[in-house]
């Protein structure tokens, strides 16, 4: 992957908190050099959906936090610059309710100084981003990307995250790649249900083979479009199963809210650099 | 109510993530008492702060309120934590043995704020949830505050024991609303009076919601200042997921969400919006 990527291994969207809570986990260099995603920004706040919004089911959350965020304005003024000063690089996560409304967030966050790169949230699963854009068909996802990407200057990167969905995730990672998508993030949350019924999405390592199986099928059909592998990650062997089915980096969500010292171990053990597949395996974490 | 908590967790007393293990486990009434070490949380710890833990095949975390922490002790610096085992989780945690080994985040949240001046302070607890209150009685009595405490439960099994606790406080009083010791009663039909004799400046409360609720609300109409320790599910305690909404309103009087986890857990009683909480604990 050229320079300007991130990568291997990524904070993903709206599992490290605002950055600062996480700095204490960090590492030895706090957050220097992090490649974090942030939580979807939205052009005005949102308060998030009502509790409970995560519930605990075997190998993973179901999870309805529904996007809870500032605002531009708000994360601007305050969240970016503390990132920026901390040293992480900074993706910003962003979701919309109308074609316009990517447009608009993409171009007032050209101007911020600071931001890495962008990721644009088109794969929520169902009613976890009630009131966002509808992007299910490919097409649509195409658009977005297409119209974020006007608005982004181009020596930096723009990120399509996509749903992890076998059915149409190759479809769907040609065509946000054909309209400027540096890479595609594969996957988000899961679209699943509360015990309750409620919608919500499933995240952690139950849906790690999910998010693998449509890696590998991208990166069948699509040995030039740059993949980033998200769902599931949680120790080095998890991280390397994306990586050798072509994934060129890997995000971590879920894993870091049962330990937050998880990107911390997996950026030590995946060390930029050749991956040499001969090299001694890094003790593996129990869980 | 002038605010000594400083800046909130993650600046100056970042919390740490330890292999912990279990020193020492017992039994009292319907609770396992665990004391662990946890290299760096009890020396950072404040009074009203809690911890995460992990619980294997589990990936959400638990959270409880630290007890207890001992500078030194033969395993060397430890903290204790009370165990009502509900449901997986707790059940989990509550049958370790000594020796068994707990990833252990912490401490977490924001503590109780202190006053500055040696005031009058009712505590009131119920359950396992007056844990937090013990150290926090220390911690008033050292500053020459009036301490005044107050523990309840629904059962003599639940009641957790004031007997340490005399030594901070003046006055212990004990209440069950099944009359089985102390007094007979919940905190609602008692926290008025509780309020008006111990002549509170301010009232430090942990327990379930609607104990909070009544604890705040006496304040409220004594002309006292309040302090609840909220306990809501909270799937990391970090502050990560957002998972943990907690609705209150701001000093600006602008309604909003926040983290029970990071904002919280311990957050002045008239800032909570009780009715958009619920009574789920
Ligand atoms: C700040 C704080 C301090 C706490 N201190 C203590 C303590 O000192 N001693 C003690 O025994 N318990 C304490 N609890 C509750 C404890 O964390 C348990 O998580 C909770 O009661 C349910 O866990 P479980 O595994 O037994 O139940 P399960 O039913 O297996 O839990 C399933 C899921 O629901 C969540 N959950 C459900 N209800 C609650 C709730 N009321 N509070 C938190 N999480 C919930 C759990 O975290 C878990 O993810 C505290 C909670 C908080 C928020
Ligand atoms: C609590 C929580 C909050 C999330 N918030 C966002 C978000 O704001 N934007 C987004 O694109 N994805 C969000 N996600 C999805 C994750 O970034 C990730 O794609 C998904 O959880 C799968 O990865 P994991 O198994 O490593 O968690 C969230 C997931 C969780 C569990
Ligand atoms: S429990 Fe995750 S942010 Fe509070």
């Amino acid at each position: 992957m050229s320079a300007d990527l991130p990568g291997p291994v990524m904070v993903a969207a709206g599992c490290g908190g605002t950055g600062r809570e996480l700095e204490p986990y960090a590492g030895p260099d706090g957050l220097v050099g992090l490649d974090l995603v942030t939580r979807s920004i939205t052009l005005d706040a949102r308060a998030g959906g009502p509790g409970p919004r995560v519930a605990e089911v075997p190998g993973g959350l179901v999870n309805a936090v529904g996007l809870p965020n500032p605002g531009l304005e708000h994360f601007l003024a305050t969240e970016l610059p503390w990132l920026v000063r901390a040293g992480a690089r900074v993706f910003v996560s962003i979701a919309g309710s109308t074609m316009g409304e990517y447009a608009d967030l993409a171009r007032r966050l050209s101007r911020a100084p600071g931001v890495a790169g962008l990721e644009v949230n088109v794969g929520a699963p169902d009613e976890v981003g009630a009131g966002l854009f509808e992007v299910r068909e490919p097409y649509h996802s195409a658009s977005v990307i297409a119209a974020v990407r006007r608005e982004f200057p181009s020596d930096r990167p723009v990120l399509a995250k996509l749903r992890p969905d076998v059915s149409r995730i190759v479809e769907g990672a040609r065509s946000c790649h054909e309209a400027g998508a540096t890479a595609v993030v594969i996957g988000n949350a899961v679209p699943a249900a509360f015990p309750d019924g409620r919608a919500g999405g499933l995240s952690g390592p139950a849906i790690a083979p999910v998010a693998l199986r449509c890696v590998a099928e991208v990166h069948r059909a699509l040995p030039d479009v740059p993949t980033i592998g998200c769902g599931g990650v949680h120790d080095v062997r998890s991280a390397n199963a994306y990586l050798d089915a072509g994934a060129d980096a890997v995000q971590v969500g879920t894993a870091l809210l049962h330990d937050p010292t998880t990107v911390a171990r997996l950026r030590a053990a995946l060390a930029p650099g050749p991956r040499n597949d001969s090299r001694p395996a890094p003790p593996e974490e129990n869980r | 109510m002038p605010d000594e908590r400083g800046p909130a967790r993650g600046s100056v007393h970042p919390s740490v993530h330890v292999d912990g293990e279990v020193v020492a486990t017992k039994r009292v009434g319907g609770y396992r008492h665990l004391t662990l070490t946890a290299p760096g949380v009890p020396e950072r710890f404040r009074a009203g702060n809690f911890v995460a833990v992990t619980v294997a095949g589990h990936v959400a975390r638990r959270a409880l309120w630290v007890h207890r922490v001992r500078a030194s002790s033969a395993f060397g610096p430890t903290l204790d934590v009370v165990v009502e085992a509900r449901g997986s989780g707790t059940a989990w945690l509550a049958a370790q043995p000594v020796g068994a080994r707990i990833a252990i985040t912490g401490p977490l949240g924001r503590p109780f704020a202190l006053p500055k001046d040696a005031v009058s302070c009712l505590l009131v607890g119920e359950g396992y949830a007056a844990a937090p209150l013990f150290p926090l009685a220390e911690r008033l009595r050292e500053r020459g505050c009036a301490v005044s405490l107050v523990v309840s439960a629904p059962d003599e099994a639940r009641l957790l024991s004031a007997l340490e606790a005399r030594r901070s406080a003046r006055s212990v009083t004990v209440l069950t609303a099944d009359g089985s010791v102390g007094q007979r009663g919940t905190v609602a039909d008692h926290v008025d009076d509780l309020v008006r004799r111990s002549d509170a400046d301010v009232v430090y409360a942990a327990g379930p919601h609607a104990v909070l609720r009544s604890a705040a609300g006496a304040a409220e109409r004594a002309g006292a200042w309040s302090q609840v320790a909220v306990e809501t599910p909270t799937p990391c305690g970090t502050g990560l997921c957002h998972g943990c909404p907690l609705p209150v309103v701001g000093e600006d009087g602008v309604e909003r969400v926040v983290r029970a986890c990071a904002e919280g857990p311990v957050l002045r009683g008239d800032r909570v919006r009780w009715d958009a909480l619920g009574d789920d604990r």
